[in-house]
């Protein structure tokens, strides 16, 4: 495209739909723009922060009570009377405002499993949230990204927020996953190859031929985990995996945005699935990846499985295929905690929580719960867990000295029937 | 606008679980989070730190959670500037918008070692080590950004 002389690149699929909430033809990476909010989200820890800085500042009203949503899930069911307070804060402040999608204990699940299941979110639509793992609805071919909670607060009052475009690395995605292999083993795969830091600040682009053998929900757990490449957002191309996922969910007008041919990428890589193999990322970084062929035993002491990355039903499918007719190892506790509800619901119509408790795992109630060690399985000094969460930092899941190994839902199951990290090859 | 202090290093990576555990997130009351603000990779920090004091740390510092509660507890408990070679996006963003100054700057990140008497002039970006006598050039910070720092943070910067 050549106007009045210069060149315009063309745009990613992120640029289109930031200069169409920006009300701009185009716009470029480096450019500061202030962008239209189509959903505003806070939990349980970072919403109280908000309201805290949106009483203070004197604001009397939010900006719709439609496109502000808030989800109790982080230290939900209250784990101590400070929790209580802060959920209730935020109870209060919904009643307040009216806010349609206040999601309380009963009804609420994981807030990034929860909003795609429940429609909130649709292609092309341009989202924040106080939770790092907003990214998630990249997945869904939107512009989804984490924020802190003076950013909410003003996203809440005004509907708009201020933006650098993001440049982008772009995957293009090819060919088949292999038997036991998992979309968490595709994402730790490509952290430990670009790093913690590899795509800071910018977008991770999906798209490609093989994009059509990931399902939604293995697109929500890989966009899940952009950020632990400190990516600005992931994104996948909208397809028929979207379209046909999203049809019985949204029901409201919404736009599909496609990268330009000569979009401007500063990486390109290419993943050919069929290639990946099962993926452990050791403490106490994600990018500390290792396959099975470079692992030797690792006693563990627990096994997570859930998570906004990895607690959706096809996910707990995974697990119970593996745990089926099996025990866990002694002296291991496996702590499977459904995403949400409907999730809880699904797996209990399959029988999927009959086939865990018989295996001598704990079934718990959608919460984040142990993934921040916030409660529901925290571990002491020196102990190890296998977990199907997002982060295996120092403390992430209680004691300083204790080690998370990051995994797919597979790896978490044989792991927790080993007793030891394995695959499942190791034991069926 | 200037600050100085004595400094507490980090290396690559420093993460919000490190900066403040979600264990205690169940307040928001930053003067009880700054309590324990980096205890999880250096747990006299809070002992030590005084009010004025800078903090550097290397690549990606603040990585993991969007949590506005890292960056307030790290000002909470006194101290006046970060440093580092890169910062992770949400952190930066927090930091600016609750008024913590941080400032980029590769060079500074690697030369200056804990206990160094750092200051930082955010109008020039100029960082002086007055330990080891030297100086080394950040990014300065235009006028709406020493706006949100000198209202204590972008919602007072906005009334």
């Amino acid at each position: 495209m050549i106007i009045k002389g210069f060149i315009l690149m063309g745009m990613t699929m992120t640029q289109k739909i930031l200069a169409a909430h920006a009300g701009l033809d185009s716009v470029k990476a480096g450019q500061l723009i202030m962008a239209d909010l189509d959903l505003v989200l806070g939990n349980d820890v970072t919403s109280p922060v908000a309201i805290n800085e949106f009483n203070k500042a004197g604001f009397t009203d939010i900006f719709d009570k439609n496109k502000v949503t808030m989800v109790m899930d982080h230290f939900a069911p209250n784990k101590d009377i400070k929790a209580a307070a802060q959920c209730k804060q935020c109870r209060d402040f919904c009643g307040k405002y009216d806010i349609t999608n206040f999601f309380d204990v009963g009804d609420m699940g994981i807030e990034h499993a929860l909003l795609p299941e429940k429609g909130l979110v649709a292609p092309g639509d341009c989202v924040i949230g106080a939770d790092s793992h907003t990214c998630t609805y990249g997945a869904l071919g939107a512009f989804s990204t984490g924020i802190g909670s003076t950013d909410m607060c003003a996203g809440m009052a005004k509907g708009k927020t201020w933006f650098k475009v993001p440049g982008a690395i772009k995957f293009n995605i090819i060919g088949k996953l292999p038997k036991y292999s998992a979309a968490k083993d595709v994402i730790l795969h490509i952290i430990g190859m670009i790093g913690v830091d590899g795509a800071l600040y910018k977008s991770m682009e999906f798209s490609g031929e093989g994009l059509v053998n990931l399902s939604m929900e293995d697109r929500l757990c890989m966009a899940n985990m952009a950020i632990e490449a400190g990516a600005k957002n992931g994104i996948f191309a909208v397809d028929s995996v979207t379209l046909d996922y999203i049809k019985d969910k949204v029901n409201r007008e919404y736009k599909i945005f496609e990268a330009d041919a000569d979009a401007e990428y500063e990486a390109e890589y290419t993943i050919d699935l069929s290639t990946i193999k099962p993926t452990v990322a050791f403490p106490h970084l994600p990018e500390n990846t290792k396959t099975f062929d470079q692992i030797d035993k690792v006693v563990i002491d627990q096994v997570v499985i859930g998570s906004c990355t990895n607690g959706r039903i096809e996910d707990l499918r995974c697990a119970a295929e593996i745990l089926k007719d099996k025990h866990i190892a002694k002296n291991v506790r496996c702590i499977v905690i459904p995403a949400t509800q409907k999730v809880y619901m699904q797996a209990m119509k399959e029988g999927l929580l009959e086939i865990f408790i018989n295996a001598g795992c704990a079934v718990s109630t959608p919460t984040c719960g142990p993934c921040l060690g916030g409660h529901m399985g925290i571990l002491a000094k020196g102990e190890r867990a296998v977990a199907t969460t997002n982060r295996n930092f120092v403390g992430r899941m209680g004691h300083p000295e204790s080690e998370v190994y990051l995994a797919s839902p597979y790896v978490a199951a044989a792991s927790a029937v080993a007793g030891t990290i394995a695959q499942p090859s190791d034991i069926m | 606008m200037k600050a100085r202090g004595k400094v507490h290093k980090y290396g690559d990576n420093v993460d919000t679980d490190v900066i403040i555990p979600a264990r205690y997130l169940n307040t928001a009351d930053m003067q009880e989070l700054a309590k324990h603000c980096m205890e999880d990779i250096d747990i006299d920090f809070a002992k030590n730190v005084k009010q004025g004091d800078i903090m550097v740390g290397e690549a990606n510092f603040g990585c993991g959670s969007s949590r506005e509660h890292a960056p307030a507890a790290i000002k909470a408990s006194g101290i006046s500037c970060v440093i580092a070679k890169t910062f992770a996006r949400i952190f930066y963003r927090n930091a600016i918008n609750i008024g913590l100054p941080i400032i980029e700057c590769e060079e500074a990140a690697e030369k200056i070692e804990a206990g160094d008497d750092v200051e930082i002039d955010f109008e020039t970006g100029v960082i002086t080590d007055h330990t080891k006598g030297e100086t080394y050039q950040g990014q300065s910070f235009p006028e709406f950004l020493i706006n949100i720092i000198n209202s204590n943070g972008l919602l007072n910067s906005l009334k």
